[in-house]
């Protein structure tokens, strides 16, 4: 489940930003507790929390005191909109630069995307 | 319980085996105490747990000596290599023993454990294999609920599955059960995920006290064209290097900032994670196995 390249809490982090994502966690939906999480991934409980805190920290989850943590109302649209902002970015920039080292123009990247080539 | 070391210092006639070591220990976490054979591991966690009086220095349980204090021996269970346990007794007649002599025991998760790792109650103690003495061990230690748990190298001879079947005991009854436990290991690849701070000695010295995923962050492995790296590198902790060809990879240690990143791969770097298990190899391979400093090579 972990890789080795980034920190664990993080990748928890990322891990349940993807649920939410993917609708798989829906809003107001209880999650885990970090009990369950370590228990279930085998990992300490800290660190767990610290994935949390940080989910809590960008507004994804919200807090309900002796109860658990909770997916915020509008986490999904928050993820969506932050991703779009780094599509280009993060997914297209970097397919450029492969297409332009191997030189495919983009032309033909647009023929293709409208399923032409 | 709040563990505070100051300046502590074990040694056995010239030899050194801990050498002023400090440390603050905050209750209710695991811990993974990582140092090679002969690091001084067994003689830092025997004045942990009271077993032995340091050479110098101070060690404070919530402020008070815990040395022959028997509240506070109570509290603390020290698993070794020798088990403290009679040889020619049978598993059962251990098991009960310890339920008599600690007001924590759980008897019912002794036997839960006993069963986890198929162990014999009428078995002598004797006439266990290596892996099954440190099975009893582990028995001993977890089911003793003891607030101060310290296990020193209980996998020893444990194969992968029991090895696994004691992580996951561990884990949960800690969940349940949380209390302040320490485990020394040079396995660390496999229990890293357990610890929340490790603490790295060498040579009977404390090199590093950290969260987890601090030190996961610490190593950082630079490779490119020959010249770039060596630009790159210069001024900083370099703990291995090797060559193939025109490239180069430089295993650094120390996490980059954003703006480092950036500058390493717009000179056309490379940049990756180091293993735990490789940094600890790194930060430790400084002299050979089993070498101990003593006073006259100072």
């Amino acid at each position: 489940m972990f890789d080795d390249r980034s920190p664990i809490y993080l990748q928890i982090a990322n891990g349940i930003k993807d649920e939410v994502l993917s609708g798989a966690l829906k809003e107001d939906e209880q999650i885990m507790s970090t009990n369950q999480y370590a228990a279930f991934y085998q990992i300490n409980p800290a660190t767990a929390a610290k994935g949390f805190a940080q989910l809590v920290e960008e507004g994804v989850l919200y807090k309900k005191r002796g109860i658990g943590m909770f997916v915020s109302p509008d986490a999904r649209q928050r993820l969506r909109s932050r991703r779009r902002e780094r599509f280009f970015a993060d997914v297209v920039d970097p397919m450029l630069a492969e297409a332009r080292m191997v030189g495919i123009d983009v032309d033909e990247i647009a023929a293709y995307l409208k399923g032409g080539s | 319980m709040m563990i505070s070391l100051r300046d502590v210092t074990v040694r056995y006639c010239d030899t050194v085996a801990v050498d002023g070591i400090t440390l603050d220990l905050e209750p209710g976490k695991i811990y993974g105490l990582l140092g090679r054979n002969g690091s001084g591991k067994t003689s830092l966690l025997s004045v942990l747990a009271s077993y032995r009086r340091p050479s110098a220095g101070t060690v404070t349980i919530d402020g008070t000596d815990p040395f022959e204090n028997s509240a506070l021996m109570r509290d603390t269970a020290f698993i070794r290599d020798s088990l403290d346990v009679t040889d020619q007794d049978r598993i059962a007649k251990v098991l009960d023993v310890a339920g008599r002599l600690r007001p924590t025991w759980d008897a019912d998760y002794a036997e839960h454990l006993v069963d986890v790792f198929a162990l014999e109650p009428r078995r002598r103690v004797s006439a266990l294999s290596r892996g099954q003495r440190s099975s009893l061990g582990v028995v001993l230690g977890l089911a003793a609920r003891a607030p101060l748990t310290i296990l020193d190298e209980v996998y020893l001879g444990m194969d992968a599955a029991a090895r696994t079947a004691f992580y996951r005991e561990l884990l949960g009854d800690y969940l349940a059960h949380p209390r302040t436990i320490i485990l020394s290991t040079h396995l660390i690849e496999e229990v890293a995920g357990l610890f929340e701070q490790v603490i790295v000695i060498d040579r009977g010295r404390l090199l590093l006290h950290e969260d987890t995923d601090t030190f996961k962050a610490r190593g950082v492995a630079v490779t490119g064209p020959a010249a770039a790296v060596e630009a790159f590198v210069a001024g900083r902790t370099v703990l291995s290097e090797q060559a193939l060809g025109g490239v180069r990879q430089a295993t650094l240690y120390g996490a980059l900032d954003h703006d480092e990143v950036v500058r390493a791969e717009t000179a056309g770097l490379t940049l990756a994670p180091v293993g735990v298990q490789d940094l600890f190899v790194h930060l430790t391979s400084g002299a050979a196995e089993g070498t101990p400093r003593t006073e006259a090579r100072r």
